[in-house]
């Protein structure tokens, strides 16, 4: 909403000493946000006066027409000035920017010769002085004083402030409400603009047939203005307002209902009673109807949408757009004003079922004064008779259906109670009566809203009132208090240690927006029955490529690899932990819940609404690539491998509290040969290695790229540890290397010899795996390192060769291992 | 040699002699290889003390107890020398080591990775932790919600004016339409719904976390972005509490000279409700108040749709942006530093943990 200061002060008596930085806090202090202060007294600096046109040389030698003028500026002599307009003659007022103005954009006047003249300053057009758009001529001023100030005249005396309206106070979207507020704010007096009007009473006749078959439509009324010139120019103090206001004025009934809109904030409509056909009818929409709105654009109704119909059927969509039939046109004599006031929930939903906002439904929806709207159809009316020559039909329809506003209860200690200020009665009173609330009652007030306050409904909204137009300012600070709080939750802590482990081992957080493409699960590989492809899609996204929400945190994760390897990078090892989204499963097939807002939902009902939600597990991915450690002055370096996505993966389950226990595996996007399947407690919950080299190929990763991915949510918390026994005797030390079939995982090796070791086992390392032609074809050496220690005793050199044994003899048992001697 | 040369040896001159001479051997020697050689000269079988002790039995007896101390008193001098010497040349020794050894410590290269954690996510867990100092919970939802959490529950009706004022991500339903019921949560507020259904009060939670709109990515804007939700539900809790939270809030992350102000404005599941500006005296074109995020006293509608009494307990509810305040401390002038997965940005920008 866009008002000019000079408009404003019409209706609340702005102290003269104001300046725009108080009446910009005031209007914060109101929560009327001030997007932008327009101030218009800085567009054109310089001197800018009223000229006459006291001789024209018309100038024919060059392209176009030029005249050569004399303008009379208040000095001793007229300038000499080149001009390229014709909409103007001798003896016309102009507006005359002289040597030394500067202009908007920059544009700085000066005295030069052009077209084989002198020329001494410019005669300007609206849209160069950045009054409108207009620039169809240069401005012919009705009246002012040669010489002197000319910005009083086209407007740029004022400063127009551009305000955000908040939904709830809808009556701010006209002078009207924001003189209100401010003059409360000012503490000076304020005029009713509404008061400009009488209300007339409704005749037996209206002034044309009317019947209203719709309970949307709580207040229709009519006024008629007859042999009016509909398309007159509009004074210049209410063009001058419009276009402040940002409108265009386009002929007067069109004029006088935008200007009404903006002062009362009452949407209104001209009609040409000439282009009507029979009675009107103010009804809902029939299926299959359409209509043309005035911007062009055909729509279905819908049979929600509230119509005003005549006998050619609908003739404008109610409430929001008018249609082209029954416009105001050239030429149009008789004006038939209507003022309705609608359901605005109707509106909205018209509004948004046709993506069609207006300044008419941005009102409605909020809720207009259905107080006024008659008063409304009269001022537009009588501006009609004065500025457009007609005469007021007697007639008056008025179909009114509003209800009684319902009082508000409000214990008057509420507001002090909710704030923590202590307000006294007179002053939650006086409060609530400059909401224009009417207040009765004792210790329970009895709150009846104002007809322009259809927001206030609750015992909270009148609180807001009373806190908001006493001020905010005065809401003390009180010391928080401490409660028993209970601290991060065990999982809570678990995901910080996670992502420092990570960190602390050279990983770097990232993270990347969920939204994937269809194509990502072809690129990733993922088989054509793989879950992960069942994946949430989003119905609106901003990016049509990347509809769906990801289902692994790697599918996205890939994006911000790409991204740093386009910007160069070639070592990477990255991380990112967050949501993914698995769609319930049949969750098309349930049923949508309604959950009621009047009470708190039972819990059966939560539980079944909540069904359909997907299953969003928090995942954590890494991915390495290039060099795990770069050639240094020392050392070679070491090119990313499988191992080091395995160990990323058990790094976070270690800071997660848990063992990772690895097998071979095969699941996309991996190599099939180079994945570990990881498990907690035999279930599986992630995996890891080298990806497969076509899915590097794919998404363009280097050959050899590694990743690794974890359940966080599947992880088990762990239970409560128990203390080590930390034994303080010797140990013992031996190796043992098994031979084994090369088809047996060296893991599990290692677990066979773990359970035959036992308790006397404190750790034990597969230090080298060796391959020879004497150890037969397909056959394997794994050399284990060994550490025996009792808590008790230290072990005899027999004892550590029983525990070898034993430890031997599981893997011989199992995968047929024998000793290699 | 003859017995009468041996017992001269014995003679104190001689042994005096001894002494110097090994003396001068032992110095002259200019390294431990050499003082090995010197030592055999001077203290080896046939040095001369020990040929001297060897004399004593060529002796008189009587003789015998005088010759053996004078004997071993040079010996014992010869020793000491010696023992000086090789200690001297010991160290000189280990020096040389130490000194052949020196490298160029500012040669090296790094053999760890290093990393780092987002700052967004640093700055998440750096609010929980002030909070949890005060004793608050924190609380969690999903980002894909029902509509009712999203919206009714918090007073946002289907036909209200603040549904289009949210530009939602809407989630197709199983035909790819309109219908599902589901959005991307639009703001943490659906955690003071989660948090009311669970929880009795006295009920103080904080709720970082990832909220969605539609916006394109630009300077200041992201489809994806983090937001701090904070709510209170206890018996007397005033806009007064919220306003001191709100001091304290702002002072743990703009510095001790930071203060709020609060400008009337709307919010459906707040009622009063305020807009929360904070003063900023570190911002980098100058101290000043700039917008931080949004709060309210918990409307007792949203209260009722949890089932709890508004008549017993009242509440506050504050949602505050994240990325705004890191980049009013940071200096970062462009959203999409902190967003676009550029590990330079995490690894550049150190935040405190």
């Amino acid at each position: 909403m866009r008002i000019p200061v000079s408009w404003l002060a019409e209706y609340a008596a702005l102290p003269a000493d104001l300046t725009t930085e108080a009446l910009d806090a005031a209007l914060v202090e109101c929560g009327l946000e001030v997007e932008e202060v327009d101030d218009l007294r800085g567009r054109v600096t310089g001197p800018l006066v009223v000229g006459r046109v006291a001789a024209i040389e018309e100038l024919t030698e060059f392209k176009k027409p030029i005249r050569h003028c004399q303008v009379e500026v208040g000095e001793a002599e007229p300038r000499s000035i080149i001009c390229g307009a014709r909409n103007f003659a001798e003896g016309d007022l102009v507006v005359v920017a002289l040597p030394g103005a500067e202009l908007p954009g920059g544009f700085t006047i000066g005295s030069r010769k052009t077209y084989g003249r002198l020329s001494d300053g410019m005669i300007c057009s609206a849209r160069e002085l950045g009054v409108s758009d207009d620039h169809e001529g240069i401005i012919v001023l009705p009246a002012g004083t040669v010489g002197e100030d000319a910005r009083p005249l086209v407007g740029l005396d004022d400063v127009v402030f551009e305000l955000a309206i908040t939904p709830d106070m809808g009556y701010c979207f006209s002078v009207r409400g924001i003189a209100r507020e401010v003059a409360h704010r000012l503490g000076v007096a304020f005029t009713d603009p509404a008061a400009k009007a009488a209300e007339p009473k409704a005749t037996e006749h209206p002034p044309y047939p009317v019947r209203v078959e719709t309970d949307g439509c709580t207040r229709f009324t009519l006024r008629e203005v007859r042999d009016v010139d509909a398309n007159a120019e509009s004074p210049e103090w209410m063009a001058k307002r419009l276009v402040q206001a940002g409108m265009r004025p386009l002929g007067l009934a069109v004029d006088v209902t935008n200007y009404l809109m903006l002062e009362l904030g009452h949407p209104l409509h001209a009609f040409d009673r000439d282009a009507l056909q029979d009675v009107l009818v103010v009804r809902r929409a029939r299926p299959g109807e359409t209509l043309k709105t005035l911007d062009d654009v055909e729509r279905r109704l819908d049979p929600e949408d509230m119509v005003i119909c005549d006998a050619t059927g609908p003739l404008s969509l109610a409430g929001v757009m008018g249609g082209l039939t029954s416009e105001v046109v050239p030429g149009t004599r008789n004006v038939l004003i209507e003022a309705a006031h609608w359901d605005p929930t109707s509106i909205a939903r018209t509004s948004r079922r046709h993506k069609l906002t207006s300044e008419a439904s941005k009102r409605y929806e909020r809720g207009a004064d259905a107080g006024i709207t008659l008063l409304a159809a009269q001022r537009a009316a009588d501006l009609l008779v004065e500025y457009g020559g007609g005469t007021l039909v007697d007639e008056v329809a008025d179909v009114d259906r509003r209800e009684p506003a319902a009082p508000v209860a409000l214990p008057v200690d509420l507001p002090s109670r909710t704030v923590g200020v202590d307000y006294d009665r007179a002053t939650v009173v006086a409060m609530l009566e400059a909401a224009g609330c009417t207040v009765e009652g004792g210790d329970v007030l009895s709150v009846t809203p104002a007809s322009w306050r259809p927001d206030l409904t609750d015992p909270a909204d009148l609180v807001e009132e009373v806190v908001r137009l006493h001020g905010y300012a005065h809401v003390p600070s009180a010391t928080p208090r401490a409660i028993a709080g209970t601290g991060l939750t065990p999982a809570q802590r678990r995901r910080r240690r996670v992502a420092r482990a990570l960190a602390d081992n050279g990983f770097t957080e990232t993270y990347t927006f969920p939204f994937v493409s269809r194509e990502r699960a072809d690129e990733l590989g993922l088989d054509a029955k793989d879950p992960q492809r069942e994946a949430v899609a989003v119905l609106n996204p901003l990016d049509d490529a990347a509809p769906l929400l990801r289902t692994t945190v790697l599918a996205s994760l890939v994006n911000a690899v790409r991204l740093n390897l386009a910007r160069g990078a070639k070592d990477l090892a990255v991380f990112e932990e967050g949501l993914v989204f698995q769609p319930a499963e049949g969750w098309t097939e349930l049923e949508t819940v309604a959950l009621p807002v009047s009470k708190r939902p039972a819990d059966e009902a939560i539980a079944a609404a909540i069904r359909r939600l997907p299953v969003q597990p928090r995942h954590v991915a890494a991915v390495l690539c290039g060099q795990a450690v770069p050639a240094g002055v020392d050392a070679p370096g070491r090119a990313v491998d499988w191992a080091d996505a395995v160990e990323a993966a058990e790094i976070a389950a270690a800071a997660a509290g848990v063992r990772l226990e690895a097998a071979q595996g095969e699941a996309a996007p991996w190599h099939p040969g180079r994945c570990a399947e990881l498990r907690v407690d035999g279930a599986v919950v992630g995996h890891a290695g080298e990806l497969h080299p076509e899915v590097c190929e794919r998404l363009g990763l280097p050959r050899r790229t590694a990743a690794m991915e974890l359940d966080l949510t599947a992880l088990p918390l762990p239970d409560l540890a128990p203390a080590p026994v930390v034994s303080h005797f010797p140990a013992t030390l031996i190796d043992v290397a098994v031979v084994v079939a090369e088809s047996v995982p060296a893991g599990q090796v290692e677990a066979a010899l773990r359970e035959g070791a036992g308790e006397l086992l404190e750790s034990l390392r597969l230090f080298d795996v060796y391959r020879d032609a004497k150890l037969g074809e397909g056959r394997k050496s794994l050399a284990f390192k060994l550490e025996l220690r009792a808590a008790d005793r230290t072990l005899t050199n027999e004892e550590g060769v029983a525990v070898r044994d034993a430890a031997v003899a599981v893997a011989a048992e199992r995968f047929g291992a024998g000793l290699r001697e | 040699m003859s017995t009468e040369n041996e017992a001269g040896l014995l003679q104190p001159e001689a042994l005096a002699r001894a002494v110097k001479d090994a003396a001068a051997a032992v110095e002259a020697a200019a390294n431990l290889d050499e003082l090995a050689a010197a030592k055999s000269a001077v203290l080896g079988d046939k040095s001369p003390v020990s040929l001297a002790r060897r004399a004593i039995g060529s002796i008189p007896g009587p003789e015998r107890g005088e010759a053996g101390r004078n004997v071993n008193a040079a010996r014992a001098e010869i020793t000491a020398v010696y023992e000086a010497r090789e200690e001297i040349l010991k160290a000189a020794e280990a020096a040389r080591i130490l000194r052949e050894e020196t490298v160029d410590v500012t040669a090296r290269t790094p053999r760890r990775r290093q990393g780092a954690r987002h700052p967004i996510n640093v700055q998440m867990d750096r609010i929980a932790d002030l909070f949890v100092a005060m004793g608050y919970q924190i609380g969690e939802g999903p980002e894909v919600e029902l509509e009712w959490f999203n919206f009714d529950a918090l007073n946002i009706h289907p036909d209200h004016p603040a549904r289009t004022m949210m530009d939602t991500f809407h989630i197709a339903d199983g035909t790819g339409g309109y219908g599902s019921n589901m959005v991307l949560r639009t703001h943490t507020s659906t955690v003071q719904i989660h948090t009311m259904l669970t929880q009795e009060p006295p009920i103080y939670t904080v709720a970082p976390g990832r909220v969605y709109r539609t916006d394109e990515v630009d300077a200041t804007h992201s489809p994806v972005f983090h937001q701090t939700e904070g709510l209170v539900v206890d018996k007397g809790i005033t806009m007064a509490d919220l306003k001191g939270t709100l001091d304290h809030f702002a002072k743990s992350v703009f510095g001790p000279d930071a203060k709020t102000r609060l400008r009337p404005s709307y919010f459906p599941f707040t009622e009063p409700s305020a807009e929360v500006d904070v003063w900023f005296a570190a911002h980098k074109d100058g101290a000043r108040w700039i917008e931080w995020g949004g709060c309210g006293m918990v409307n007792p509608r949203v209260l009722r749709a949890c089932g709890i009494d508004p008549d017993v307990y009242s509440g506050f509810a504050f949602g505050m942006g994240v990325e705004r305040a890191l980049m009013l401390r940071h200096g970062i002038t462009d959203l999409r530093d902190i967003i676009d997965g550029d590990v330079r940005f995490p690894a550049g920008l150190r935040v405190e943990e």
